[in-house]
């Protein structure tokens, strides 16, 4: 019973952590006042770049370094679009999003179709790669350190990026001047901060996490090519969702990330909770399975609907979040 | 002399408009310039290529004698130049001291380091500042954030700093303690530049004076050596004869009366401040003073766009205050507004002049469907009539010139028949014949009875033009004149706030003799 309660918890880590991935490069890029709706996308592209490089090189690092460039190309493209070009920020979003999971399948049908067909992840160096690491002492600790302390390397590492992004905004300097540009980039360009180049940066840098973010999808579900369904299956939207939950906040967004978590993790678990806890929890197995998938995104409606309506009226959100900057306009 | 700042032969150009034209200012080591001129003469943007905002189409800029080229902001703070804008470049959720070291250079990569915060109390004490370095901006009064624009641009070791209008949202307490600073700061040997359009303040503040006038250099005066006339003279020029027709049509009862109106403008303050004035069926009312001193807001309130915060507009007997604005429309009030962008409002810029005219009237038909038909009828009228020259009328309204864009809209506005047309800057940005064309329409509107409320910047045109001239500044009446009986620079003074005339000789301005509103309702 305990068992299936602390697997219950323990995946809602495992499962979720895409989205904490997806939401702290989010709101590195709506931090500098754009808004990047190719969350889906970007994820997409570097999942699948990444690991297929993984599985080739056998490295995770690898992988993981080739997920980051390729996203970040993403990145770089919607940059130069909606910072250099002035295109609207909105419609190039959804284009990224879909072109970068139809490149998801281009490059996923491609690979399966080939003679060598789908690079498997069982049984393979990148496999061997991708098991738990448990933390000396702190996972012996009953019940928490399962839960907590027992995990794949990039679960750590995307809550290390979390909190540094937490102290980067809050604590330095070039973190100011980003949360400037956010708010204001006429007043930042006018104390001699670089906006186009403030932007282009963190654009880059945080549409590649996403893409690990991505490539730690397709790791987590064994590597296996569906051509029917994509890795990254929403959770890009949902990550944008989350940056509203987390007021902008990257700390906060470890929070949101487990709150989504739990409805997530209820998709796949409620029946196991129901066998384990009959008495108290027997009533999921009599609600219908698709109310369950449809879940986490009714879940996401109510919380825009709810910090909408919020009386602190989004105290995180980038003043100038969705409109390009022209010095010379007038 | 010399000199911190040379500007010599500065051009430049928005798309067709000229804003600066072949300028040349100097400006001596430790010496308070004025520059001076109205609104839309040039000085912001003259400014602002010093800033690194714009950058001059042609002419050169010499910075202690040597030639530099300013390509961005940081390029004009390194050059030790420090510009307080007229709109607060402020981030407003960031606290003073986070706003002062978004632009800090060398100065660490941490924020609230304890160094950072040393030096800038250091600089606050040197000139008397009093400042709360952890307030956030949002909750500053409008002083505060000047104080914090000018302690910002100190900060970053300006030797030479720039204001920009910088009285115009204060009190005069807060300005007298403002031009305290600027002569301390000029004594610790800062140049300073300070824009305005106020002559009291050029003689209390500055040391010379350079004028502009339609972005053009007219002339650089000290300070000492001159008075507020002939600043007035050169700041408006010398009275031009137009050969604008005023015909003269018998007045009727009063249209439109306003009593004790006073509104306030997006920012929160009071744009303007109980004035009474009224319109007779077969006048031309004009309205003079320098651009922003409320004459928006009160176009906009009139229309019904801007809630007021008191007092009255009568309309033929019956209030229109808060009435939508398209019952204000229904009443026989049309409003047409050239913003300086001059497509801005009243017209959709990608639509048909056919559509545009449905815009206005699209009420009118009957059932689901536009009534193009009608529409187009509507539309080839005001084509012939007001000869806008257009291939059709099918095509985008953004496609033609100007002067047409203005015709159309100013069309579309009288054909509803309205008895009362309020205009703002009609012949804006128009060439000669395109704005005969313009108070043409307006004086045959005048015939018909239409009583005109005409909001203008060129002093000759209104003296030509309009019957009576109503004076604002800064959203106060100074004084309502009577064209034929009075004088460019007389306007001129009263624009600029130094004479005010309302009351005077024992008539009641603003207040019609016949009004409808009796006296207990002028109150309420």
């Amino acid at each position: 019973m305990l068992d299936i309660l602390t697997l219950f918890l323990f995946n809602i880590i495992v499962y979720n952590i895409p989205l904490l991935y997806g939401t702290t490069g989010e709101i590195m890029i709506e931090k500098s006042g754009s808004l990047n709706l190719g969350v889906e996308g970007t994820m997409a592209i570097g999942a699948v770049v990444g690991y297929l490089a993984g599985a080739r090189t056998g490295s995770l690092l690898a992988a993981c370094l080739v997920a980051f460039i390729a996203s970040g190309v993403v990145g770089l493209l919607f940059a130069f679009l909606t910072v250099t070009l002035q295109a609207n920020q909105n419609v190039t979003g959804l284009t990224i999003t879909t072109f970068g999971v139809a490149f998801y399948y281009f490059i996923g049908n491609a690979v399966a179709n080939s003679a060598a067909g789908w690079p498997s992840l069982i049984d393979t160096k990148l496999g061997s790669k991708t098991q738990a690491i448990e933390i000396p002492l702190l996972s012996k600790i009953p019940f928490i350190g399962k839960i907590l302390f027992s995990h794949m390397i990039l679960v750590y590492v995307g809550i290390i990026i979390a909190v540094l992004m937490w102290f980067y905004f809050k604590k330095t300097v070039p973190g100011l001047k980003l949360r400037a540009i956010g708010e204001n980039p006429a007043a930042a360009d006018s104390l001699g901060v670089n906006v186009a180049l403030y932007k282009y940066v963190h654009i880059i840098i945080g549409s590649g996490i996403m893409g690990i973010g991505g490539l730690y999808m397709g790791l987590n579900l064994g590597g296996t090519y569906e051509g029917s369904n994509c890795w990254i299956n929403g959770y890009g939207w949902i990550s944008i969702a989350l940056v509203i939950f987390a007021n902008w906040s990257p700390a906060k967004a470890i929070l949101g990330t487990v709150v989504f978590g739990f409805f997530n993790t209820l998709t796949v678990k409620y029946a196991d909770l129901a066998y384990a806890f009959p008495s108290a929890l027997g009533w999921l197995n009599k609600i219908p399975s698709h109310f369950f998938s449809a879940l986490p995104f009714i879940i996401t409606l109510i919380v825009l609907i709810a910090s909408s309506l919020s009386k602190k009226k989004k105290s995180g959100e980038p003043q100038a979040i969705g409109r390009n900057y022209y010095r010379e306009d007038r | 002399m010399e000199y911190a700042i040379e500007l010599k032969g500065i051009t430049k150009s928005f798309g067709p408009v000229a804003a600066n034209k072949n300028i040349n200012l100097a400006l001596a080591k430790g010496e308070i310039l004025a520059l001076l001129g109205e609104n839309g003469s040039g000085k912001t943007t003259l400014m602002n290529m010093l800033s690194g905002i714009y950058m001059p189409d042609s002419g050169s800029i010499f910075i202690d004698g040597k030639k530099v080229e300013i390509n961005s902001p940081e390029d004009s703070g390194k050059l030790g130049i420090g510009m307080v804008h007229q709109h607060f470049k402020l981030v407003e959720r960031f606290t003073a001291l986070e706003n002062i070291q978004i632009g800090m250079r060398d100065d660490g990569r941490f924020v609230h380091g304890k160094d950072v915060r040393k030096k800038i109390e250091d600089t606050a004490a040197k000139f008397g500042f009093d400042i709360d370095l952890d307030k956030v901006v949002a909750n500053m009064a409008v002083s505060e954030k000047q104080t914090l624009e000018i302690l910002k641009v100190l900060c970053y070791g300006a030797k030479i700093i720039i204001l920009d209008e910088p009285t115009a949202v204060l009190t005069v307490q807060e300005i007298d303690k403002l031009f305290a600073v600027l002569r301390k700061m000029r004594d610790e040997g800062h140049s300073i530049i300070i824009i305005t359009h106020k002559l009291n303040e050029v003689m209390a503040i500055s040391d010379r004076v350079t004028i502009l006038r339609h972005g053009e250099y007219i002339d650089t005066v000290v300070t000492k050596e001159t008075n507020e006339k002939t600043l007035t003279e050169l700041m408006v020029g010398r009275k031009i004869t137009l050969n604008i027709d005023r015909p003269l049509i018998e007045k009727t009862h009063p249209l439109l009366e306003i009593r004790d109106l006073t509104i306030k403008n997006d920012e929160g303050a009071v744009a303007i401040d109980h004035i009474n004035f009224y319109i007779r069926g077969g006048e031309l009312l004009g309205v003079a003073g320098i651009a922003g001193s409320g004459q928006k807001e009160l176009c906009e309130a009139i229309a019904g766009l801007r809630k007021i915060e008191s007092g009255q507009m009568i309309h033929e007997g019956e209030s229109i205050v808060g009435m939508s604005p398209k019952k204000i429309l229904e009443h026989g009030i049309s409003m047409s507004f050239i913003p300086e962008d001059r497509l801005g409002m009243g017209l959709a810029p990608s639509l048909s002049i056919t559509d545009n005219m449905i815009l206005k009237n699209y009420n009118e038909a009957t059932g689901p469907f536009v009534d193009r038909k009608s529409a187009r009828e509507e539309a080839q009228k005001v084509i012939d009539k007001l000869e806008v020259v257009t291939p059709s009328t099918e095509t985008p309204v953004r496609r033609l010139s100007g002067g047409n864009v203005q015709k159309v809209l100013l069309g579309r506005e009288i054909k509803s028949g309205p008895n009362v047309l309020i205009t703002a800057y009609p012949v804006r940005g128009l060439d000669i014949n395109s704005s005969y064309t313009i108070y043409n329409i307006l004086n045959e509107e005048k015939k018909k009875g239409t009583g005109i409320l005409f909001v203008g910047e060129d002093l000759d045109v209104m003296l030509a033009l309009c019957d009576k001239i109503m004076v604002i500044c800064h959203g106060r009446l100074q004084g309502v004149v009577n064209s034929d009986h009075t004088t460019k620079e007389e306007i001129g003074l009263m624009m600029t706030g130094t004479l005010n005339i309302v009351n005077k000789e024992g008539k009641t301005d603003g207040i019609a003799k016949d009004s409808a509103i009796t006296d207990e309702e002028g109150k309420a």
